[in-house]
């Protein structure tokens, strides 16, 4: 990993539409080169998969997002890491990690609407062994995901010529 | 009743794009490669740490020499970063951008009657600065042969013996030329053997993308005699909060510092305040800002090469200075059919002085997506000239 690989990396995290091309001139990197260096980046997981930041909100599909915060008995030998493979297996869960403070692992999950988010976490998640305590927050408005702001204005107008 | 407008008052010229100016503001859809500025806004933590400061009630005059704390940032980062050594109590005054700056640089050293040599293409408000001040603009032409840097030849044909200042800027606006070593050493000689004050505005310093900056004044025997311009505006987007800095020898300095106290007093309180945080916090953005910018160099010289529009790669700056001669067009005519066309907005290299006609001044200080629509338009536009 060096420089490059590092801009390459953040080129893609802005945008995983460019093309080897662009990001060659961009680089200034060689085309071949560029592939060789996703392809390594690819293979080593450092890149996990391309996606689109979506604000579902304003795609109206309705659904409702939740964040669900576990107080976990960690297993001896293992620690937390069986159950959150467990928890992790459910599509509903979209992001899984291990926090510190007064609660140990942190998720966010997303459902059609508000019963079946809460259904989906009487049912499968607080029922598990080793589960002590859950609070569950649903999400109400997003103003930024991935790095991006959704609520950013267009900045103030700048005058069409200064020198 | 008399003309009361002063000979000075109505000899200067007026700006050269006003036309274009007003056109631009009746267009809708307008893309603007004609803004000299960031399109990034301040980065949050320094607006953060100014709104703080307001609410604190840090709303008074500072010294008329600017923030003792930001000065002593500013003199160990300038060391750190261009080896430059200005005494924080002595050598430097915090100026109301690098406008300010400039123009009581140019009166603590000019004389009635005095010839400033003025390397052009440049910022336009040098030539004018110098007439203000009651001394003469000696234009010294930077050719596209030389990648428009300084030619020492073309130097010493201008140099005369009421030859009193010589004005640089490198990084360069409108051009992006970036002057190395060996190029600043040939200027030192001429500037040393003609007993010559150096103003060098170096306010696109941290824009310097191939290499890193030469400061002048760290050059042969140029520190004593190195009036040292720069500021915050272009390299933290911080344009609007003007802050500026004029370093120099300690006899200069007290000259500038006099004027500055009688036309400005200091420089606003709030943006010094976010000036400082910038110097102490502000470097992962402004790199981050500068990756960004070389970023879209290299994408969009490459494009106007592509679409009929050759231009050299800028080393400096966020400036692209691409010929229309192939086209058959002025610089003026080119930008002016552009606008009313295509609907972007460019400014003519002749804006800019000696040197600059014939090419455009693109400002790639845009979005790229701005930035590739501008080209697309661009090259309609070329594609109908044919």
């Amino acid at each position: 990993m060096d420089e490059k690989d590092l801009l390459l990396l953040q080129l893609l995290e802005e945008n995983s539409r460019l093309t080897t091309r662009e990001m060659a001139v961009m680089a200034e990197i060689a085309p071949d080169e560029i592939e060789a260096r996703i392809a390594a980046l690819e293979s080593a997981g450092v890149i996990r998969s391309y996606s689109a930041v979506i604000d579902w909100e304003r795609a109206g599909n309705g659904e409702v997002s939740a964040i669900i915060e576990l107080k976990v008995n960690p297993e001896r030998d293992y620690g937390y890491d069986r159950i959150a493979e467990r928890i992790a297996r459910f599509r509903q869960v979209r992001s899984l990690r291990l926090i510190t403070g007064t609660y140990d692992l942190q998720l966010t999950v997303t459902g059609k609407n508000m019963q079946e988010v809460a259904r989906f976490v009487s049912e499968y998640i607080a029922p598990m062994d080793r589960i002590r305590e859950t609070a569950t927050h649903i999400i109400m408005k997003s103003y930024k995901e991935h790095g991006r702001t959704f609520c950013e204005k267009e900045g103030s107008e700048r005058i069409p010529y200064s020198l | 009743m008399r003309d009361y407008i002063s000979k000075r008052g109505r000899e200067i010229p007026p700006s050269g794009i006003r036309k274009f100016f007003d056109l631009a503001l009746t267009m809708e859809e307008v893309i603007s490669l004609g803004v000299g500025e960031p399109d990034f806004s301040t980065p949050w933590n320094i607006c953060e740490a100014s709104i703080y400061s307001i609410e604190q009630g840090g709303t008074s005059y500072t010294s008329n020499r600017g923030l003792q704390t930001l000065r002593e940032a500013l003199s160990r980062y300038l060391r750190d970063h261009y080896h430059l050594t200005y005494h924080p109590d002595e050598e430097m005054i915090i100026t109301t951008g690098v406008s300010e700056g400039l123009d009581i640089a140019i009166r603590a050293v000019v004389d009635p009657g005095d010839e400033v040599l003025v390397a052009e293409p440049c910022y336009v408000s040098y030539s004018p600065c110098v007439t203000l001040a009651g001394g003469v603009p000696v234009p010294v032409p930077c050719l596209r042969k030389d990648r428009f840097r300084l030619n020492p030849d073309i130097l010493m044909e201008r140099i005369t013996g009421k030859s009193k200042a010589l004005i640089i800027n490198f990084p360069n606006n409108p051009t992006g030329a970036v002057m190395r070593k060996e190029d600043l050493q040939a200027v030192a000689d001429i500037v040393c053997d003609h007993d010559l004050v150096l103003i060098s505005d170096e306010v696109y310093a941290e824009l310097t993308y191939d290499g890193s900056h030469v400061a002048s004044a760290t050059v042969g025997d140029l520190a004593a005699r190195t009036i040292t311009l720069n500021g915050f505006s272009k390299a933290y987007a911080m344009t609007g909060w003007r802050i500026g800095y004029l370093c120099a020898p300690r006899e200069i300095c007290d000259a500038a510092l006099k004027i500055h106290q009688y036309v400005m007093l200091c420089a606003p309180v709030m943006g010094q305040v976010a000036a400082l945080e910038g110097i102490r916090r502000g470097e992962d953005e402004k790199n981050r800002m500068v990756s960004e910018y070389r970023v879209r160099r290299n994408l969009f010289i490459e494009s106007l090469n592509r679409i009929g529009l050759p231009c050299h790669l800028p080393e400096g700056a966020f400036y692209a200075f691409p010929s229309v001669e192939k086209t058959g067009l002025s610089d003026y005519e080119f930008a002016e059919q552009l606008l009313k066309e295509e609907h972007v907005a460019v400014v003519p290299g002749s804006v800019f002085g000696q040197g600059g006609a014939g090419h455009l001044r693109c400002a790639y200080a845009v979005s790229r997506k701005d930035l590739n629509e501008a080209v697309r338009r661009m090259e309609a536009f070329i594609q109908r000239l044919k």
